[in-house]
């Protein structure tokens, strides 16, 4: 065992890992931070994207003490700092963009990177960033209208059901 | 996951060293080995990180070439790479996802040699030299049939030095469940001569298609293509496509490969 630290949501954290202990085990296990999920376990389905250095990665496939020393961002530091929702994630909520919720947070946090790097993305480009997220709930026609609007574009033309 | 040691060595010299460990295996970018490692189809003792190595990082230009770090990102390469080689940056950017590209790299791509994997067909399209931890080898003698390389177990991938064509494209027909290539072609003029490796269909990995090598030598035009075709004996055959329908696929993509090159 080895003590590692990192930057979780702004905050220095310290904790135990061993060689195989994976990101989503560290955040999920060590420190309680069940809001990463863990789908596949296989880095296919996106359930588990944080953002590490400002980059989404699949927690899932990555080690924790790889990644020693960095500085992650989960779902847990992405509300606004009064707590409310930030803009993803009200968008999410206002235009359904999720039913069980377990995919969300990988959606949120990926949408949250594809914005940062392209602020006004096409429906094209946002159904192509999330490619690596799978939902088995919603159809993905309301995460891409909500990652739209979340963008500030008029979403009031996106059907809810038609195919694009 | 099984237990197992992690070093993460900051120069090339001391990860050279630690790979000469008993059960030492090399960890990039953990896309593939983390998963196939959980699943036991892969169980080293000590995995030895790459990650914290500068020199092993990065896109240059030297002359005609490009040189790419081995633990170079597919997000690195798909920016760094554009302005010189845009053929190889647009490949490197249709890999997997923008979360799989991010932690990915040549290195582990080419060292895993899958027969679905895209960098395959750019380092033996290319012409490629691969610079290893040993010694140089030609991309033609490197990829040993799928899953099989070149490389001894504790030798580790440097950098990878492709010439610059005066065109290339890669065509890639994705496999929508993996996002690998359900079969793809990349093509390369370099004004004396073209080259075109075909991966995703054979069973042996990647290969040259030397007939459509000669036919497009005479006239760079998708033209020059028509009938040639691939016997589809020797194709993969799986759930995602016959061995027909996959030798019908590399001619498709090569022609699409040929149209867009720039
Ligand atoms: C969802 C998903 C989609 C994908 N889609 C595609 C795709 O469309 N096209 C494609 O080509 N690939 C695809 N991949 C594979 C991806 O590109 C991997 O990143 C790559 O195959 C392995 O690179 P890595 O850096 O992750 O290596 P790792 O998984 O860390 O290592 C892979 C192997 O290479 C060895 N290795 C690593 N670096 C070196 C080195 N420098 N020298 C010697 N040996 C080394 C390791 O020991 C291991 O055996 C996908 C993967 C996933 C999970
Ligand atoms: S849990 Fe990591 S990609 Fe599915
Ligand atoms: S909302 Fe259920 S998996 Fe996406």
């Amino acid at each position: 065992m080895n003590t590692i630290s990192m930057t979780v949501n702004g905050k220095t954290v310290s904790a135990e890992a061993e060689g195989r202990t994976l990101l989503s085990g560290f955040l999920r296990e060590g420190l309680g931070l069940t809001g990463t999920h863990v789908g596949c376990d296989t880095s296919q389905c996106g359930a588990c994207v944080v953002h590490v250095d400002g980059k989404p990665v699949k927690s899932c496939s990555v080690l924790a003490m790889d990644v020693a020393g960095s500085e992650i961002r989960t779902i847990e530091g992405m509300a606004n700092s009064d707590g409310s929702l930030n803009a993803i994630q009200q968008a999410f909520q206002d235009h359904h963009g999720l039913q069980c919720g377990f995919c969300t947070p990988g959606m949120v946090m990926a949408a949250a990177a594809l914005l940062a790097e392209n602020p006004r993305p096409t429906e094209a480009e946002i159904r192509d960033y999330l490619e690596g997220n799978i939902c088995r709930c919603t159809g993905y026609q309301n995460i891409v209208k909500a990652v739209m609007a979340a963008s500030g574009q008029d979403v009031s033309e996106m059907s809810a059901i038609a195919a694009q | 996951m099984y237990a197992f040691d992690f070093v993460k060595p900051a120069t090339l010299s001391d990860a050279v060293a630690a790979m000469e460990q008993e059960g030492a295996q090399a960890l990039a970018g953990g896309q593939t080995l983390l998963p196939t490692m959980k699943q036991r189809l892969n169980a080293p003792d000590i995995l030895i990180s790459l990650n914290g190595i500068a020199e092993l990082r990065g896109v240059r230009r030297e002359e005609d070439a490009l040189v790419i770090g081995a633990a170079t990102t597919h997000t690195e390469v798909a920016r760094d790479a554009a302005a010189d080689y845009p053929g190889l940056a647009a490949l490197a950017g249709q890999i997997g996802d923008p979360s799989v590209r991010n932690r990915g790299t040549l290195g582990g791509s080419v060292a895993n040699n899958d027969p679905s994997a895209c960098y395959p067909a750019a380092v033996l399209g290319s012409g490629a030299t691969i610079a290893t931890s040993k010694r140089e080898i030609a991309a033609d003698d490197f990829f040993q049939g799928m899953f099989a390389t070149a490389l001894d177990d504790d030798e580790l991938i440097t950098a990878i030095r492709f010439p610059i064509p005066h065109k290339a494209a890669y065509a890639k027909f994705h496999q929508p469940a993996s996002r690998f290539a359900l079969t793809g072609a990349f093509v390369a003029n370099f004004g004396d001569g073209v080259r075109v490796a075909i991966t995703g269909a054979s069973e042996e990995g990647v290969f040259r298609w030397t007939e459509a090598e000669a036919a497009l030598s005479d006239n760079f035009d998708a033209a020059a293509l028509d009938g040639l075709t691939l016997p589809a004996k020797g194709m993969i055959g799986d759930l995602h496509g016959t061995p027909e329908y996959r030798a019908h696929l590399v001619a498709v993509m090569t022609r699409r490969a040929v149209a867009a090159a720039r």
